[in-house]
């Protein structure tokens, strides 16, 4: 047997529904254990990224933080995956590009009742957000994208399965769900 | 302008004009525009009532062209014409200046409702550049000094009518003329030629008079119809607006398909950025253009005829329906043309309202129908089922007068100009950089060296034939010729000379592409906007290797799953001019495999203002990787 593939994978500007689904490959999860093993992952709870030969993202990026990691990801990971809407088209998040941030902040923070005692909070532990979401191919190369929001676990086991095995992944019909 | 109160009693004058028939509603809600200055809520309201279709219907329609607007766009609605030769003689700042002038942003309505501003698809005055649209109304020529009187005339609210008569000038440009602008024949000459002196067969006109229009037997007149279409396919006339078919082949296809009625269409719709050649036609040889279509509704079998007119070209309407009147009168048009009973034919404008994609074919008989220019699947095409489903020749204003000409001057010689696969003359749009701008006659088979060295353009870098869809041919390629054998055109010549930068005119005619994508289909509508945001990514300076690849998946992609040929030739320029003028891309490409589509820094820099903070966790570097 050769050497176990290591994968990682994270969320960014997502739901971890894409996570979620992932976790839909049910018992093939013990067979896909057999190939790969996995860095930093929701599963493993590592907090940084080694090298890598797949990595896979959900979420797109909205703010420092997310464009940090992408970076780390990017810098560890062979391949890497861009999973799901909000990662190919910055999703739901994005739906927030056609206001201002400055508004948003101070709907959120000042004007509306809230915990945020009238400031909006600035503590440096705190990333940014950007004045827009992003998809990850905006940021950094992605070499694949799995649609669909969430892909199916079909899908994402097709997808890897394929990956590992060498082939050029194919999601024949039935598998592209883009809702 | 405005006026409301009158509203309804206007709103049903015009549907009784028009029948209450759906069909026209383009039409309606144009002229419903042309009093209003809008299409407000009431007037769409009393129309659905009237019509009986829904308001989503109006809506929908009134949305999808351009220069149709559901809320009041100011009294003056400007637009600059925003082709690459209307920015090379500087519109953009011509632009820039007025908006200051009148306090104005660009695409926004003034607070007292007075004026906006905005840019247009190429208006077709490319010779006469830069040029721009007031109401409607083209003004050409356009200087400082122009701008800032028309500035003060919009300030002063001076109705156009009291405006320069010189402003909307439009000259035909004619620099070089052929047997096509040459024609002297006067109206009706060749109709009458065809049906009595014949030319065609002298033995049929003896029975020709008094005969029923009968299309199904042998009667005279169906063998002078077999004769016209056999003189057009044995003069091996092809199309001139761009595709080339066969006319005669087209017309004989028509006229072989069953159906209730025939129509015929010409299409005045000249999108194409750079073209103008039907503009001069219309004016110079209106008669040809009207005697073509009736000797081709003749051959078809035809009744009806549309000439759909492309909104820039709006002052135009008068004058070609007093021609349509004077025929008329002269029993050209009408009941019983030239005492042939039952040869009854008549033509009516339509008028577009500023989209691109009704200049195919499908699309313009949709729009022709009172519907949004959405080209339709084909086959069937319009020859079977065209307007209202029945078989329909549609052709270009320059293939109708060729048509025409080519049974003046009999098959043998028209088929004796030009070059072997194409025959007859080809009227030639010259722009941008030389001397002498204008409309330019030539034989099939000149060189596009020739045509450079007549109009006097020197340091010429490339020129784009046949507009933005077409082809960039550089220097090196100045020998080609234009014809179907090496470089078809539909009449667009754009000379660019050693001072243009290739990529910027590639990424003008990208957004072009992405503007007037109809929206119908993925592929194109997203394909385009892409291609757009790659391109503005290469000029931003964020634009990498990985960009110049994506550009080319993008292009299969457009290729071969659009739904029609806007997508399908949307990435011709940039793939031409990538192919010969790689240098302009790669000389603002970062030298990294990967850039960042935008300003990593520059995007918290709202948060940064709102939050007050500044520290090294408040900024991204890009070189992080």
């Amino acid at each position: 047997m050769s050497k176990k593939l290591r994968i990682a994978t994270t969320s960014l500007a997502g739901c971890f529904g894409c996570h979620m689904s992932f976790l839909d490959i049910d018992e093939r999860l013990l067979a896909l254990l057999d190939l790969v093993e996995f860095d930093r992952s929701p599963i493993t709870d590592i907090k940084h990224c080694g090298p890598c030969d797949i990595g896979i993202i959900e979420g797109g990026i909205c703010n420092a933080e997310n464009v940090h990691v992408l970076y780390e990801f990017r810098k560890n990971c062979k391949i890497l995956i861009a999973i799901g809407s909000c990662a190919i088209t910055g999703g739901l998040p994005a739906q927030r590009n056609h206001l201002d941030l400055g508004s948003c902040l101070t709907e959120v923070y000042l004007t509306e009742p809230g915990l945020a005692h009238g400031h909006i909070p600035n503590d440096p532990e705190l990333p940014l957000p950007l004045d827009k979401v992003h998809p990850l191919h905006e940021v950094v190369k992605i070499d694949y994208f799995i649609p669909g929001c969430p892909p199916s676990g079909d899908a994402i086991w097709k997808f890897l399965t394929d990956l590992i095995a060498g082939k050029t992944p194919e999601l024949g019909h039935g598998l592209i769900k883009y809702d | 302008m405005t006026t409301t109160d009158d509203l309804p009693a206007f709103l049903d004058a015009l549907l009784a004009r028009h029948g209450n028939n759906p069909t026209n509603l383009l039409q309606i809600l144009c002229e419903t525009q042309d009093r209003q200055g809008c299409i407000p809520p009431p007037a769409i309201n009393h129309l659905s009532q009237r019509l009986g279709i829904p308001r989503a219907r109006i809506e929908g329609v009134a949305g999808f062209y351009s220069f149709l607007h559901l809320r009041p766009n100011g009294e003056y609605r400007v637009l600059f014409s925003d082709n690459i030769t209307d920015r090379m003689l500087g519109s953009q700042i011509l632009m820039e200046k007025m908006c200051q002038q009148l306090w104005l942003q660009p695409g926004k309505v003034s607070e007292d409702g007075l004026v906006s501003i905005n840019t247009t698809s190429c208006t077709g005055m490319c010779d006469q550049g830069p040029a721009m649209l007031v109401n409607g109304r083209a003004i050409t020529r356009l200087t400082h000094q122009r701008v800032q009187e028309i500035g003060s005339l919009i300030r002063n609210n001076t109705p156009l009518a009291g405006w320069p008569a010189d402003f909307f000038l439009v000259e035909d440009n004619i620099r070089r003329s052929g047997p096509l602008l040459d024609n002297t024949s006067a109206p009706g000459d060749i109709l009458r030629a065809v049906l009595f002196s014949s030319a065609v067969r002298p033995e049929l006109v003896e029975g020709l008079h008094g005969s029923p229009f009968d299309t199904s037997g042998g009667s005279p007149r169906t063998e002078i119809a077999k004769d016209i279409v056999e003189a057009v396919k044995h003069s091996s006339l092809r199309g001139r607006g761009g595709a080339g078919f066969p006319t005669g082949q087209k017309w004989e296809a028509c006229r072989n398909a069953p159906g209730s009625k025939h129509y015929v269409v010409c299409n005045a719709d000249e999108g194409e950025p750079g073209t103008f050649k039907d503009r001069v036609l219309l004016n110079c040889q209106a008669d040809l253009v009207f005697e073509g279509m009736t000797l081709c509704a003749l051959a078809v079998g035809a009744q009806h005829g549309y000439l759909y007119l492309r909104g820039e070209y709006r002052y135009l309407l008068e004058p070609l329906r007093a021609i349509l009147q004077r025929r008329r009168d002269n029993n050209m048009l009408g009941k019983n043309i030239l005492g042939q009973a039952g040869f009854d034919f008549d033509i009516a404008i339509h008028t577009g309202a500023g989209a691109y994609i009704c200049g195919e074919e499908s699309a313009l008989i949709e729009s022709l129908e009172g519907k949004r220019g959405v080209p339709r699947s084909r086959p069937p095409f319009p020859v079977t089922h065209g307007y209202m489903q029945q078989p329909t020749a549609v052709d270009n204003v320059e293939t109708f007068c060729s048509a025409a000409l080519a049974i003046q001057m009999g098959a043998e010689n028209f088929r004796a100009i030009g070059t072997q696969k194409s025959s007859g003359s080809k009227l030639i749009s010259v722009s941008g950089d030389c001397p002498r701008p204008g409309i330019y006659e030539y034989p099939f088979g000149v060189s596009v060296r020739e045509v450079l060295q007549d109009c006097g353009a020197v340091n010429t870098r490339a020129v784009q034939i046949s507009g933005p869809s077409g082809m960039c041919i550089p220097k090196r390629e100045f020998d080609r010729k234009l014809g179907f054998e090496d470089l078809p055109t539909a009449g667009a010549f754009m000379v660019f000379d050693d001072s243009r930068d290739l990529f910027e005119v590639a990424r003008n005619f990208v957004h072009f592409f992405a503007h007037e994508s109809c929206g119908f289909c993925t592929p194109c509508r997203v394909g385009t906007s892409m291609l757009k945001q790659t391109m503005d990514k290469i000029a931003a300076g964020h634009g990498t290797r990985h960009d110049l690849n994506e550009i080319e998946n993008l292009d299969k992609v457009l290729q071969t799953s659009s739904h029609c040929g806007l997508g399908r030739t949307a990435c011709n320029p940039v793939l031409h001019t990538l192919k010969h003028f790689r240098p302009a891309y790669e000389n603002r490409l970062k030298s990294l495999d990967f850039e960042p589509a935008f300003d990593l820094d520059g995007a918290l820099a709202r948060a940064r203002q709102m939050t007050g903070r500044d520290d090294a966790g408040a900024h991204l570097k890009p070189e992080e990787t």
